[in-house]
């Protein structure tokens, strides 16, 4: 590992960066909407609406991203008809649109999971204090399930965060010049894989560490300060990287 | 003491099948089995095309056991210098690019690079013509051709297979274009069947599977057909730097195989035209 | 979709689709256990007492939890053999060529990814053994081997499972990557087929059914072994 490498090389991965970024972002930000509207549909008292989410959530979790993208970009080719239609065509003509439909619903399955556990940590005696001092559901909402169903999920979504930086590089298999696609661009040229590839995972690595310090920092404004309150936390940190 | 032996037994498990002594009279030959008709899988998920037939001819005429493997495209320089396998016979073009890491045989076959569009592409109409261009000496007529093809692609998505010579021509040639870059040729056929990119690059051999296929009546060639200069010398077998033995004794079964006319009737059974490289 | 595609035979591609799970199963097996060796093995040393130990596990945890996999798979592929030659021309003064096969080098690379998650299942588990009970075990005067083997380790597989259970399920989805440096499992297979045939939504759509059927399958299996595992366990 010569530094010279990192010369040459660093500029032109950096600049897949932003692409990273606004892949992940806006995969994170469709998919945190889609997962809210799952989480509701399976907490549903209609089994037609939790059965159809829990069907959802299944095959998404149950089948590798890198099959879930191939079936959206190229599968989608072979109903090229039929998609234009309807008008959808212009749509999955786009790399880009195939590659955050993917990633949105792979996230907003298991992000919907991970909201469910929350919502679902609320204690019961919590609920019936707020109603008893005559909270609408909106304030109930707001005051008690939200703020500790966010608080319980925040680790466990702190992690979905660094599992979709790590499955945004499967984008670079759809033409897509994020870091990874740029990374295979440049030993196309150069023949110099290993460098090339240890940079790139520094730069991961890197997005990655931000990422769990901005985490840690949230939970640690939004936690109790007592002793038992953050070993509760650490707990709670230990089960998230297992919530995969 | 028992550990040296142990040792002994592991490097032995890693070594093996690997470490063909340096006589050549066994031979791992890689493909990619994606790039039809030179190289294809069946479904009977056998390699097939024209490279498997000659690959068999050589390894008779150099008295070796060959062993053939399939490997990606975009790995299959990086794989020969790290020793999976010890030739390259993938429809691969003898480059500069590609000389500064690996070496190669002579040629045994050479096919122009032609561009496909789907024929309601608005190129249709310039009708360019379907000249043939050496790159190596370009007239001042076929620089216009270069040059009008430049004008009529500007703004256009262009696809093209990562790490070919064809990539190269459109990074050098031309401008203002949206490259897309494809792991193999057939993702690349897919996506312009999709109708994702305007146009796209590819040796003219290559491009068969689409134009004969079912959808083929739906596109059509673009202008000419390039050789020569950066599209390099021809296809040949990729090998090792040092392994120089090796590359005589394929330099020596091909230059037989050109003569004794095996090549061309090989080609014209797999591409339906005689590409065998000038002997 | 032409379903005749999926014929059994030479004629079509449902007999290499099979093959290419019966690889999926054999690489995702290897990889687990090599796991399952590289987990127990990180655990013991994050909860050592050794400093420089418990810095190497967490060294190792977080840089492969931090990059992406197909990264990983990528560098081993291109720069595992080179490093291999490296050590064996420094230590057996061998100069010859050696490299691993795709199917070790994708064991390896997936096998190191679930290394480094069931690390964190196994010390978890670890750390949930009531301290009471070691201390009993000493109290009724229990080797250290017989307490390690009597109380630690029934426990912690108990304990393990579940999170094990999560761990194979993305080992198996995991093995999807292994087909961009060439092993023919589900994903390549579907990948040739489709630009064979044409027909890129039939292959995907196959290979996506073949995954959800291999990891519907295998958390039944878990399932099973966790009643197992907790049979005779009082419910609280």
């Amino acid at each position: 590992m010569d530094f010279a490498a990192l010369v040459r090389y660093g500029p032109e991965l950096a600049s897949g960066l932003p692409q990273t970024l606004l892949l992940v972002g806006q995969s994170l930000a469709l998919g945190f909407v889609l997962a809210l509207v799952i989480a509701l549909m399976r907490l549903s008292a209609n089994p037609l609406v939790s059965g159809f989410a829990y069907g959802f959530v299944y095959v998404f979790r149950s089948t590798p991203l890198l099959v879930q993208i191939f079936l959206i970009y190229y599968g989608s080719g072979q109903f090229r008809p039929f998609l234009q239609d309807i008008g959808l065509w212009v749509f999955f003509r786009d790399a880009w649109f195939c590659a955050v439909l993917a990633l949105t619903l792979n996230t907003g399955a298991y992000t919907s999971e991970i909201i469910r556990g929350g919502i679902q940590s609320v204690p019961f005696g919590q609920l019936e204090a707020g109603r008893a001092v005559g909270m609408s559901p909106l304030q109930l909402f707001r005051r008690i399930t939200f703020p500790i169903a966010i608080r319980q999920a925040l680790p466990a979504y702190g992690n979905e965060i660094i599992l979709m930086v790590k499955a945004s590089s499967l984008a670079s298999t759809i033409t897509i010049l994020e870091i990874t696609g740029i990374a295979k661009k440049i030993i196309a040229a150069t023949f110099q894989p290993v460098e090339v590839f240890i940079i790139a995972g520094a730069f991961y690595l890197l997005m990655n560490f931000v990422v769990t310090q901005a985490i840690r920092y949230a939970e640690y404004r939004l936690s109790p300060k007592s002793p038992a309150a953050r070993a509760r936390a650490e707990e709670r940190r230990q089960k998230a990287i297992l919530a995969r | 003491m028992p550990t040296p032996r142990y040792l002994a037994l592991a490097a032995g498990l890693l070594f093996a099948g690997s470490a063909t002594a340096q006589d050549w009279s066994t031979i791992r030959i890689a493909t990619e089995g994606a790039y039809a008709p030179w190289n294809f899988t069946t479904a009977a998920g056998e390699l097939a095309g024209f490279e498997l037939d000659l690959a068999a001819d050589l390894c008779a005429r150099m008295e070796a056991e060959c062993e053939i493997v399939s490997q990606a495209w975009d790995g299959i320089i990086p794989a020969l210098q790290a020793g999976r396998y010890d030739a390259i016979m993938a429809g691969m073009s003898i480059t500069d690019a590609r000389r500064e890491v690996i070496d190669f045989s002579r040629s045994y076959a050479t096919t122009p690079a032609i561009f496909v569009a789907p024929k309601d592409s608005a190129l249709a109409a310039a009708e360019l013509p379907e000249i043939r261009i050496d790159m190596s000496d370009v007239t001042d007529e076929q620089q216009a051709v270069i040059e009008q093809l430049r004008d009529l692609t500007a703004g256009m998505i262009v696809g093209v297979q990562t790490a070919t010579i064809h990539e190269n021509f459109l990074r050098e040639y031309m401008t203002d274009i949206d490259i897309r870059t494809y792991d193999t040729q057939e993702n690349l056929d897919l996506d312009l069947q999709a109708g994702r990119i305007d146009i796209a690059l590819a040796d003219q051999s290559g491009w068969q599977p689409l134009l004969e296929g079912a959808t083929g009546d739906d596109f059509m060639r673009v202008g000419p057909g390039f050789s020569g200069g950066i599209f390099g010398e021809g296809v040949g077998v990729g090998i090792r730097q040092e392994d120089t033995a090796l590359v005589e004794k394929f330099d020596a079964a091909i230059q037989a195989a050109l003569e004794d006319g095996t090549v061309s009737a090989l080609a014209i059974e797999w591409f339906g035209f005689d590409s065998a490289a000038i002997p | 979709m032409d379903f005749s595609l999926l014929a059994w035979g030479d004629a079509g591609w449902g007999d290499q689709m099979a093959r290419g799970a019966v690889v999926t199963l054999a690489v995702a097996v290897a990889a687990y256990a090599l796991g399952i060796v590289i987990g127990t093995g990180l655990a013991a040393m994050r909860l050592s007492a050794i400093p420089p130990l418990r810095w190497i596990a967490a060294i190792y945890t977080t840089v492969i939890r931090g990059i992406p996999e197909l990264l990983v798979i990528y560098l081993v592929f291109f720069g595992g053999g080179a490093a291999l030659r490296a050590i064996a021309a420094g230590m057996f003064g061998y100069e010859g060529y050696i490299d691993l096969p795709i199917f070790l080098t994708g064991t390896i690379c997936i096998g190191a990814s679930a290394g480094a998650y069931s690390t964190e299942v196994i010390r978890g588990a670890v750390q949930s053994v009531p301290k009471g009970q070691i201390e009993a075990g000493i109290a009724v005067g229990m080797t250290k081997a017989q307490r390690f083997w009597r109380i630690l380790v029934p426990q912690v597989a108990r304990f393990a499972l579940p999170g094990l259970g999560n761990v194979w399920q993305f080992t198996l989805k995991d093995t999807s990557l292994i087909s961009v440096i060439g092993l023919v499992e589900i994903m390549r297979q579907a990948a040739i087929a489709a630009g064979s045939t044409r027909e890129p939504f039939t292959f995907y759509l196959v290979a996506a059914i073949l995954y959800l059927g291999l990891t519907s399958f295998s958390n039944r299996g878990f399932g099973w072994a966790e009643t197992w595992a907790n049979r005779g366990v009082r419910r609280s």
